[in-house]
């Protein structure tokens, strides 16, 4: 059954409900081992979280005094958000650029971005000593507008509303509203553009985060260029991620779930993909020379410290780049997915290493922060949870599948429509004196 | 036609609409500080040659805000160098220099500029126009305040589920009805004073200038990260005394100005340049389409 074309007609309440119980039910195969493991490791982590809230953070991450962020802020946020960079970087190409060959992995990386912000930067409760205030930057219980984490929440909140517009066509033509479909449709351009801008302040505002923590954070990673540096290395992050979740999705998912004409798309895209990462991250090992070479920092290479750098530098920066570029030119897709697999490495790395590893790197190791097994249940658990709806949701609602004919023929009308409005209003000199331009 | 057109300015719309949301959202003065106008910062001079180690500081300090009361009899205190923590705002550690023993007195800097007040998302840490840096209750947790203090003072109770962040308020219950900090009351050798931070600058440069063999020309905390409310007078340099010399001059909130600064430019301009590119995209399909016949 190809569900592309399956119409789902919802009139009333009842219809609804019935659709959705139907829907509920698991689609393919249950108790997996892959299910059982991480399905184990949610059931303790939401067991954990309980405990979390009740007994407040001390009971259950590690207490070091000279650390205020740990995995949760160090991995799950930060490393989440930069993940959730594939997003707004494809958003950009695709409805910005005009790049109609991305448009079938576009809803993939949304949808990723989106819970990425959802789940991941969503922990930020967990972190919150005080959690119960946390609508407080929000709703004015005073607003502290000269913080940079100020601009960061508000940047958040109002970015997972844009991803939230931008995928929301999908989930009208899973539930078939045709014309709610056509409105929120009519939205995207708006969602993107201010997602962009506020994916721009968001990223490079976490790096921003660490611009006080000036003699905390080791010279080779402390410089006044991180907010640049965090928007940059965002790009082939997110990048990376999307090639990793294509890679992954287009193989695990059922057939039916995915369209045929996607994943032959999906075998040229990854090219495209890695080209960009490759670009993104020379320009990215360029800056960071610069700054090294500015900073006159690099007889700092030659401490234990210097060795770690050059470990990211080299093994997880300049490695993956040579690897994205070699398998482009070889037309070889396996040192791609490779590459890609290193650079999320070299992210994570270089995210964890601004609250944790480069943090105080100074301290004995007694006095240093290492995560208590609690906090990793808990991080592998939001992790998880984002595999299940992430999933969940790719076998019910179109994103790896084309959308339904209607939304489509919708789709048709829009752009042409488009295009002959916006004609004149450019100023398009027409040779035919004016008259709208035939489109097929 | 003119419907299409519509959805098409529906779409730019929103788009304006967002960003029009988010610049309420601008840095309000583009100022680093929460520097209150007008009335002086009140401050305490410590004077290192004069301290005892006696801890009567850190006993008042104690008694005053209720934390546990330390054990001053116990001269094991000085072995090592502490920290000041959740249950204690102020301690005084013992350092062995080329001039015999010193002690120094830590607790928090109350900086004119301060770090965390800048850091802080829903200012629960303030700096009052009477000098101290305060916590407020309606702090989400975040402990970015703790990143981004060049002291490192804040601290964070680790236990409980509704902790609070804990450090030297300067007494400001106590400044509020024209008391003194309850350190400085109960030092018995002087080594604390409390005024003005200029007098208090002024009579720290008389205690130098008066007996010069006995100091250092040089007032930690008068530059330092921009100028605190605590300054320090010594015999030995400061690094003997753990403290940072690499601070620098510049208020901390400075580091990130080029950031917030940058902030509404990304946020005016980068939605018109990205509509300006789109509409550019859109029209070169156009005439593609056209010289195509279809696209």
């Amino acid at each position: 059954m190809n569900r592309a074309t399956t119409e789902v007609q919802i009139n009333n309440v009842k219809d609804f409900l019935v659709f959705m119980r139907s829907e509920l039910k698991p689609k393919g195969k249950i108790f997996t081992p892959f299910d059982v493991i991480t399905g184990s490791i949610i059931l303790l982590g939401g067991i954990l979280i309980l405990y979390r809230f009740i007994m407040g953070m001390g009971a259950v991450v590690h207490n070091a005094a000279e650390y205020p962020w740990g995995i949760w802020i160090g991995f799950i946020v930060m490393v989440g958000v930069a993940f959730a960079g594939g997003a707004y970087v494809t958003a950009f190409v695709v409805y910005v650029l005009g790049g109609e060959k991305y448009h079938s992995i576009v809803r993939m990386a949304v949808l990723n971005g989106f819970l990425a912000y959802v789940f991941y930067a969503g922990a930020i409760l967990l972190d919150l000593s005080r959690w119960w205030n946390i609508a407080n930057p929000l709703i004015g219980n005073r607003f502290g507008v000269n913080s940079v984490l100020f601009l960061v929440a508000w940047h958040f909140l109002l970015y997972m509303i844009a991803q939230a517009i931008e995928i929301s066509p999908a989930f009208a033509e899973w539930l078939g509203l045709k014309k709610a479909r056509k409105f929120l449709a009519s939205l995207t351009l708006g969602a993107v553009i201010a997602g962009v801008t506020l994916s721009t302040l968001h990223q490079s505002g976490l790096g921003a985060l660490f611009l006080m923590a000036k003699w905390k954070i080791h010279p080779l990673w402390y410089t006044e260029f991180i907010p640049l540096l965090f928007f940059v290395s965002s790009i082939f992050a997110g990048l990376s991620v999307v090639i990793f979740i294509g890679t992954v999705s287009f193989r695990v998912f059922d057939k039916e779930r995915i369209s045929e004409e996607y994943r032959r798309h999906w075998d040229e895209i990854i090219f495209d993909l890695g080209n960009a990462c490759a670009i993104t991250m020379i320009v990215y090992f360029l800056l960071q020379m610069l700054i090294l070479v500015h900073g006159k920092n690099w007889p700092l290479l030659n401490t234990p410290m210097g060795y770690w750098y050059l470990t990211e530098m080299i093994g997880l920066l300049l490695i993956p780049a040579a690897l994205f570029g070699w398998g482009v030119k070889t037309g070889n897709r396996s040192p791609i997915r490779i590459a890609a697999v290193l650079t999320m490495i070299g992210v994570i790395i270089n995210r964890i290493d601004f609250s944790i590893i480069a943090y105080k790197w100074y301290l004995p190791l007694s006095e240093r922060y290492i995560p208590s097994w609690m906090e990793v249940v808990i991080t592998l658990a939001i992790v998880f949870t984002m595999v299940w709806v992430f999933r969940w949701i790719v076998n019910r609602v179109p994103i790896l599948q084309k959308p339904p004919q209607w939304a489509l023929e919708q789709e048709q009308e829009e752009t042409e429509g488009r295009a002959v409005a916006l004609a004149p209003q450019l100023g398009l000199t027409m040779a035919d004196g004016g008259r709208p331009i035939e489109l097929r | 036609m003119g419907i299409d057109r519509r959805s098409f300015l529906k779409g730019l719309g929103a788009g304006i609409a967002g960003v029009a949301a988010g610049s309420s959202l601008l840095p309000g003065k583009l100022e680093a500080g929460g520097t209150p106008e007008s009335k002086e910062f009140m401050g305490v001079l410590v004077d290192t040659t004069r301290c005892v180690g006696c801890r009567s500081c850190e006993m008042a300090c104690a008694e005053a805000h209720n934390l546990p009361m330390p054990d001053v009899g116990d001269a094991s205190a000085f072995e090592k160098i502490r920290q000041t923590s959740e249950t204690q705002w102020a301690v005084v550690n013992r350092f062995k220099t080329a001039k015999g023993e010193v002690f120094a007195k830590k607790q928090c800097m109350h900086c004119n500029q301060p770090g965390c007040v800048s850091a802080c998302p829903v200012k629960a840490m303030e700096k009052q126009k009477e000098g101290p840096v305060t916590w407020d209750t309606n702090c989400i947790g975040c402990r970015y305040c703790m990143v981004s203090c060049p002291f490192d003072i804040p601290k964070f109770e680790h236990h409980g589920a509704t902790p609070r962040l804990q450090k030297c308020n300067l007494c400001w219950e106590r400044l509020k009805k024209g008391e003194k900090p309850a350190c400085v009351e109960a030092c018995p050798a002087e080594a604390l004073a409390f005024g003005t931070r200029r007098a208090l600058i002024e009579e720290a440069n008389t205690r130098i200038y008066k007996t010069p063999r006995e100091y250092l020309s040089h007032i930690y905390g008068e530059h330092e990260a921009g100028g605190t409310g605590y300054l320090y007078i010594t015999a030995v340099p400061f690094e003997q005394l753990g403290f940072r010399s690499d601070l620098g001059t510049t208020a901390y909130p400075e580091y990130t100005k080029g950031f917030l600064y940058s902030v509404p430019v990304v946020l005016f301009l980068w939605p018109a340049f990205l509509s300006g590119v789109s509409a550019i995209t859109r029209r070169k399909e156009n005439v593609r389409s056209k010289e195509g016949g279809k696209k």
